[in-house]
């Protein structure tokens, strides 16, 4: 059964496809729909992350910064480690957020400070590393992965698809997703009711840092190269696409599904006013005050009853 | 006293020179108490005398600076509040401890989840909710409402039920305040609950400032005044005005 977010999501995002399928001439075109796949894919990954963790009561800040380590790694590490530098990219990721989950979970530091911290030191071992020069990936599977797609349909959709299902499942479904949301809800209850919360935040923020960690491996291999500048600034759009989807920024609340519909609704949107030729500024405009207004929205009906 | 104590046998929950302290302040100083098997001892003491910090150690909510704990006359360190649920002991904490986005089935369920492989078994689950509810004789008209839309006597029997009705029959079942914000009626269900829960041979922890509620419930009364315990009586043996003076320390 869908949420009444979740439906409103949804119904927005066909409505403006349609829309733009109507009044857009290219927007139909093969080209532009799978180009704009593959960028809402590599958000909405990471979103799916996110949403666990906002579930949770917590933030990760630094999806972005750990996306463009794990790319940029993979690039570096194809030579030498070939395949396994897949591996190695996405297990860097788990090993951020891993490191998240410890400092928020046994410290109890605010993990909005520990996620701006390993935001810039993981985006800081990426300049180091770098020096800020793109790193080149010539062939191999990483290419594959990002470029490549099976009947026109990327495989990185598929990923997104993978991911997706396997998050509605995991929060829906489980006994893990459960307690995200009870310790979203009420933290010392959930201790009290006898769930293991170090744990589940240890793991929740592990698995944020892995999906990070595997779409910076994708996005590698869409742009045929590490990029040291990769993902600066995705975390805000990753939460702002959390958040239309109705995830309760206060944690307890929060659906996958909504999550993905959100990710997409941004993507087009931003595709949509490049269509017509607006400038960037502008989109910039337009996404900040869907955001204020879609949750305004949710609120006020929140307060009706 | 020491012949009121024997007067039923071996204790079921034994609490001995329990020390908590938080930062430099003593909440329990040496504190001891014995639960015995189908009794229902209340707890009694002004604000601050430790009743709660009493209760949440002997539900592994906290663990004690010093002191020790036997349960069914077997020494035990309850390091978390799931461990002394999987032996038995059962809280319905003041706050009630409510997950108030979330629905009553998963509520009720929380940390005991009907499961197979950590896939839910929600449909389980579900009925099972509705026959708990019956037993409660709420008036929750859904099940999939969230609980902090339900009243206040509502949130009461979620988190009493969840306690009393799901994974097993508990030994223990220690109740912080549970008649506390209720009305006349609502109040006259819980202690007829715990009235039943006695029958069914689940001994009560009661704390509660409502002395007409301990009187008409309990068994014995311990009495706790600055983290100490002061005194001992069975109900049939004392009255409401001799507990004030033990709880308050002087004669009014």
């Amino acid at each position: 059964m869908l949420s009444r977010t979740e439906v409103n999501v949804i119904l927005f995002f066909v409505i403006l496809f349609v829309a733009l399928g109507i009044f857009s001439p290219n927007f139909l075109d093969l080209f532009n729909l799978v180009n704009l796949t593959r960028q809402i894919s590599l958000y909405a990954i990471i979103a799916v992350g996110e949403t666990l963790v906002m579930t949770l009561g917590g933030i990760d800040l630094s999806v972005g910064s750990v996306l463009a380590l794990a790319g940029v790694l993979s690039a570096i590490f194809r030579l030498s480690l070939g395949n396994l530098a897949i591996v190695m990219a996405i297990g860097v990721g788990v090993a951020c957020g891993l490191a998240n989950g410890f400092l928020v979970s046994k410290l109890r530091i605010n993990p909005f400070i520990v996620t701006l911290g390993m935001l810039n030191i993981a985006r800081g071992i990426v300049l180091v590393i770098t020096k800020g020069f793109p790193i080149p990936i010539y062939e191999g599977s990483i290419i594959t992965l990002g470029q490549g797609s099976f009947f026109s349909v990327p495989y990185l959709f598929l990923f997104m698809l993978g991911v997706g299902i396997l998050g509605i499942f995991l929060l829906g479904r489980t006994t893990y997703g459960n307690y995200v949301k009870a310790i979203g809800s009420n933290e010392s209850a959930a201790w009290a009711m006898g769930i293991d919360v170090q744990r589940i935040k240890i793991t929740t923020y592990t698995i944020s840092g892995l999906l990070s960690g595997l779409a910076g491996v994708l996005l590698a291999g869409r742009l045929s190269a590490g990029q040291a500048n990769a993902g600066i600034g995705w975390e805000l759009d990753v939460i702002a696409a959390v958040i239309i989807g109705g995830t309760s920024l206060a944690g307890g609340e929060g659906s996958v599904l909504g999550t993905l519909f959100g990710a997409a609704l941004l993507g087009i949107i931003r595709n949509g006013l490049v269509l017509f030729g607006v400038s960037m500024y502008w989109q910039t405009i337009v996404i900040g005050l869907i955001l204020v207004g879609g949750v305004a929205l949710g609120t006020l009906r929140e307060l009706r009853g | 006293m020491e012949g009121l104590l024997m007067k039923k046998n071996t204790p079921l929950l034994e609490v001995k020179n329990i020390v908590k302290r938080f930062g430099g302040v003593y909440a329990l100083r040496g504190a001891s108490l014995k639960l015995f098997p189908q009794e229902v001892l209340a707890l009694l003491g002004d604000n601050g005398a430790g009743k709660s910090t009493m209760i949440k150690i002997i539900s592994g909510y906290l663990q004690p600076d010093e002191g020790e704990i036997f349960f069914e006359g077997k020494k035990v360190v309850f390091s978390s509040p799931a461990h002394a649920r999987s032996m038995g002991i059962e809280t319905v904490y003041q706050d009630l401890a409510l997950f108030g986005v979330l629905d009553v089935t998963t509520n009720l369920f929380m940390g005991r989840e009907r499961h197979r492989l950590g896939v839910l078994q929600k449909k389980a689950m579900e009925k099972e909710t509705l026959s708990i509810l019956n037993k409660l004789k709420t008036t929750i008209k859904s099940i999939h409402q969230k609980v902090k839309f339900l009243s206040g006597g509502q949130q009461h029997a979620v988190a009493i039920g969840r306690s009393v009705y799901v994974g097993g029959t508990p030994k223990v079942i220690i109740m912080d305040e549970p008649t506390a914000g209720l009305g006349v009626e609502e109040s006259q269900k819980v202690l007829e609950l715990i009235k039943q829960l006695k029958e069914k041979d689940i001994s009560v922890i009661l704390i509660s400032h409502n002395l007409e509620h301990v009187f008409c419930v309990a068994d014995r009364i311990v009495v706790l005044r600055s983290g100490e315990v002061v005194g001992e009586r069975l109900v049939s043996e004392t009255n409401q005005s001799e507990v004030v003076h033990m709880m308050m320390g002087v004669n009014c």
